[in-house]
């Protein structure tokens, strides 16, 4: 058996672990990264960055749709059509750029990259089996770090793969050699939603289950109205406070269920379920270690302030160790961790990790809701700027959403922002940056932005909470 | 309309700069004639300079704590006719941009101080920083940079006080925190009391930089030696309180300062090398017949020196009332210049708050100086009994360049012996 040994040993090329190999290789550490799949994890390969891809494909042709019929921007097109395969393939031409990316960054800074599937040894130990199927290595390390990232959390009544095939995750559903006549979607949580309104604008039926009583349910209510009736506008069916019954005994429809008992099937030739992830701490021996697991439901690595686990030397980031899974917060992760293993005194406290929606229209959410706030017993000030009174939106054609900023009555600390609408997604780096930098209703309201833009939103959402808004 | 310009006077002679002490005027006022428009300090007396003219004031020359060279502008006044202001600085008014190479209006001469004067306003703003102030439990705000940098130098933000909008922690509070946590052996508060960090500037003018100088003055010139003896007061006090139920009525209560002065006065007849002053620029020391004693006083504003002038020719009771008149102006600040200046040798006395022993500072250029210590009944051996006495030490320092330790000793013990046999010091 081949024997290797290095500093840190990093498991999963996700944005946590290859974030942390580069930054571990720039500090001087000698490291080495093992990857079964591809590098860039889910996020790269399908997650964030493909879905993306498919709902900017998804947009475009929603226009000429659009255009092709009474368009009031006056512009005409005949008959538009997709060739899915063609757009998919320009999809997958974007995540291998990133993906040989990652890899080049990693080769740049000096650190190992090491194809294959790791099984836990010990808390210094990993065993790796190369994926081309060669002999296995034995690697030792000082610092092992984990970064083994989520997958898809399955339906037991409507298992992966059931109904010959047709019953997928989403990372099937960013693939799709061909598009459904019928898909239904299980989850209205922002991947079911996202991957919902895809599916829409390219032509397909969609209806979404949703168990709760409203869409997108991790999110305030006044921020998902406007993406409710999106769907509603898109043609979208909503079945909320509805449980999964499983397929039909045909395998063509989705058995559901109501509040009220009755039951009802969903025509289907294709079932996404995006009922959300969980951290893959299975199949890789990571038992081994008898690390502390998370009280909530035994999956995630229990992590402190620097994501140390139970045991020395051993750390985890990411998806791995549980909610919120976001690829922005392994990364920072994975670079604090990188440089607290060089000798640095780190600590991951954000004032606020942003989350953002690709919905239509998008949600960026960072910091505390209204609610939020309320609950954690602050005296808080909170207002909204509609777009509709905003010129660069109205250019947009996109009149609806609002931005609402949430602050401290006391000393006008801003504390949350929450927008709703076309394109505010791009928003998330002024509301993040406010935040961390502890600035208050003043510094936004006295801060110039450009005109015109969806950012002056955010300036007035700050003067109208100290109650003196221009444009509204 | 003219500006009529008041100079800075020569209040004292030799005197080349004054401190100004205090405005009784601002620039927009309008002030009548004798109004008072400022004080001024030199050496330890406090000047009020009035105004020789009504007008309206249009600038200050300086502010307070400010030291002006006499002669330098002082304030500036618009008023009635054609004013003191004349043809120079009013050609220079009128045609500033023409004549470029001609000699600016004079300013006033501002002579820097040996330190920078901080301003009052200036302490306020970087002077305080107390605890932080969080509610349990709520996270220390700072930017991400900030954070880093506190980490990096082992800081914990959780114990930094935020000086920015809404307590953010500021780069300089993170400074701040570690140059506080210096100064303390463990950095780690050991009870649950709240650290207390704020500071206060207070700038050193007036009055106390008088004293300052005097004190750095005296201490850099003059190699101080002390010389502590204990005296038997107990006849003496006896002898005080005689003359007190006999006199007290008709000519006043004595304390012992005066017997103590009436002392000091005998015994310089015999020691007249500390009853001096050196200059020590010079080289000459000037030996006095006159005994001015300098009474070294507490007042509001500290330390100052009125001189009981000619003690040789006072009896105790016109000491007493001199005494008493002399720290009284100099408590209420009305005493005057002379009676500020010009001792020979300076008397030092806390009375009850005396302590045992205590290394009094000379009052420089003079070459002594007599400390009182606290007067206590203690058990003393006298003809092998033990006996109650009253104890009273006396402490003193002499300049060691012109008086020997020996003339010292000796000036003291022969301060002793009349203050033991109080009778002597009715002996002429």
């Amino acid at each position: 058996m081949l024997t290797e040994s290095t500093t840190l040993l990093v498991i999963g090329g996700g944005p946590g672990g290859y974030v942390a190999a580069i930054r571990a290789a720039q500090l001087g550490i000698p490291t080495l990264l093992v990857e079964g799949e591809y590098l860039g994890g889910t996020c790269l390969n399908v997650g964030c960055i493909p879905s993306k891809a498919l709902i900017h494909i998804a947009d475009e042709f929603e226009k000429t749709r659009q255009f092709a019929g009474d368009s009031p921007l006056g512009i005409k097109v005949q008959s538009p059509a997709i060739d899915i395969a063609k757009a998919v393939h320009w999809k997958d031409g974007i995540v291998t750029k990133l993906t040989t990316g990652v890899a080049a960054l990693l080769k740049k800074a000096g650190a190992r990259v090491v194809k294959g599937w790791a099984r836990i040894v010990d808390g210094k130990t990993v065993e790796v089996s190369p994926a081309d199927g060669g002999d296995p290595w034995r690697i030792n390390c000082e610092h092992l770090l984990l970064a083994a990232g989520s997958v898809a959390t399955p339906l037991p009544n409507l298992p992966f793969g059931a109904g010959g095939g047709n019953v997928i995750s989403s990372t099937e559903a960013l693939a799709p050699a061909t598009l459904p006549k019928q898909l239904v979607v299980v989850g209205a949580g922002y991947i079911g939603l996202e991957l919902g309104i895809v599916y829409r604008k390219l032509g397909v039926e969609v209806a979404v289950v949703e168990t709760q009583a409203r869409v997108l349910p991790a999110y305030d209510e006044e921020l998902t109205k406007p993406v409710a009736a999106s769907l509603r506008a898109l043609g979208i069916e909503v079945h909320t406070g509805c449980a999964v019954r499983g397929l039909n005994a045909a395998g063509n429809a989705v058995r559901i269920r109501n509040l009220a008992g009755e039951e009802r099937e969903l025509p289907a030739d294709r079932v996404l379920v995006a009922i959300g992830r969980q951290p893959r701490s299975a199949g890789w021996e990571l038992e081994a270690l008898g690390l502390a697991m998370s009280e909530r439901d035994g999956r995630a690595v229990r992590i402190d302030a620097q994501c140390r686990t139970s045991m020395r030397n051993v750390w985890a980031i990411g998806d791995l160790t549980g909610e919120p899974m976001l690829a922005h917060r392994a990364m920072a992760q994975g670079e604090m961790v990188a440089e607290i293993i060089a000798g640095k005194r780190r600590e991951f406290v954000p004032a606020a990790i942003p989350a953002v929606c690709y919905t239509d229209p998008e949600i960026v959410v960072v910091g505390q809701s209204p609610q939020e706030a309320e609950q954690a017993g602050l005296d808080c000030i909170h207002a909204h700027f509609p777009f509709a009174a905003n010129g660069r939106s109205l250019t947009l054609e996109s009149a609806s959403g609002f931005v609402r900023v949430v602050a401290r009555r006391d000393n006008h600390l801003i504390l949350g922002w929450q927008a709703v609408g076309r394109g505010v997604a791009e928003l998330a780096a002024a509301f993040s940056q406010s935040i961390e930098m502890g600035a208050c209703l003043e510094d936004v309201a006295g801060t110039i932005h450009a005109h015109p833009t969806l950012g002056e939103a955010v300036q007035e959402a700050a003067l109208r909470a100290l109650g003196h808004a221009l444009h509204v | 309309m003219g500006i009529h310009i008041i100079k800075m006077p020569d209040i004292g002679e030799g005197i080349a700069e004054v401190e100004l002490a205090a405005w009784n005027v601002q620039p927009g006022d309008t002030v009548v004639e004798d109004q008072t428009l400022a004080d001024v300090m030199t050496d330890k007396a406090t000047v009020e300079i009035p105004s020789p003219v009504a007008g309206k004031v249009i600038s200050l020359g300086g502010k307070a704590g400010d030291v002006l060279a006499v002669g330098s502008e002082l304030i500036r006044l618009e008023v009635a006719g054609a004013g003191n202001l004349r043809e120079t600085a009013a050609v220079a008014i009128a045609e500033p941009q023409l004549a470029p190479a001609a000699p600016p209006p004079p300013k006033p001469v501002v002579i820097e101080p040996a330190t920078p004067v901080p301003t009052p306003q200036k302490s306020a703003l970087t002077g305080r920083h107390p605890s932080p102030i969080r509610q349990p439990g709520e996270k220390p705000l700072a930017s991400p940079a900030v954070r880093k940098y506190a980490w990096d130098r082992g800081i914990d933000l959780q114990f930094v006080f935020g000086s920015g909008p809404a307590g953010r922690i500021l780069r300089e509070d993170v400074d701040t925190y570690i140059a506080g946590k210096q100064g303390s052996p463990t950095g780690v508060p050991s009870s649950q009391r709240a650290r207390l960090e704020w500071e206060e500037a207070i700038p050193i003018i007036g009055l106390r930089r008088k004293i300052a100088q005097k004190m750095q003055e005296a201490k850099q010139h003059i190699p101080h030696f002390a010389y502590v003896e204990e005296i038997d007061m107990t006849e003496c006090e006896a002898l005080r309180q005689q003359l007190n139920a006999k006199y007290a009525v008709t000519r006043g209560k004595l304390t012992l300062l005066p017997l103590l002065m009436r002392a000091i006065v005998l015994a310089v007849r015999e020691f007249p090398q500390v009853n001096a002053r050196y200059d020590d620029v010079a080289n000459v020391v000037t030996r006095y017949g006159a005994v001015h004693l300098g009474i070294a006083t507490q007042t509001d504003g500290g330390l100052m020196v009125p001189v009981l002038r000619h003690a040789e020719t006072l009896d105790l009771w016109s000491t007493a009332a001199e005494v008493t008149r002399l720290s009284e102006a100099a408590r209420t600040g009305k005493a005057t210049r002379d009676e500020l200046t010009g001792s020979t040798l300076t008397i030092t006395s806390l009375g009850a708050l005396g302590g045992i022993v205590s290394t009094p500072v000379i009052n420089y250029p003079e070459v002594a100086i007599v400390g009182v210590n606290r007067l206590v009944e203690r058990p003393m051996l006298r003809n092998g009994q033990v006996v109650a006495r009253q104890m009273m030490n006396l402490s003193s320092s002499f300049d060691h360049r012109v008086v020997d330790g020996m003339d010292a000793a000796r000036f003291i013990q022969c301060v002793r012996g009349y203050l033991e046999f109080p009778a002597t010091l009715f002996v002429e």
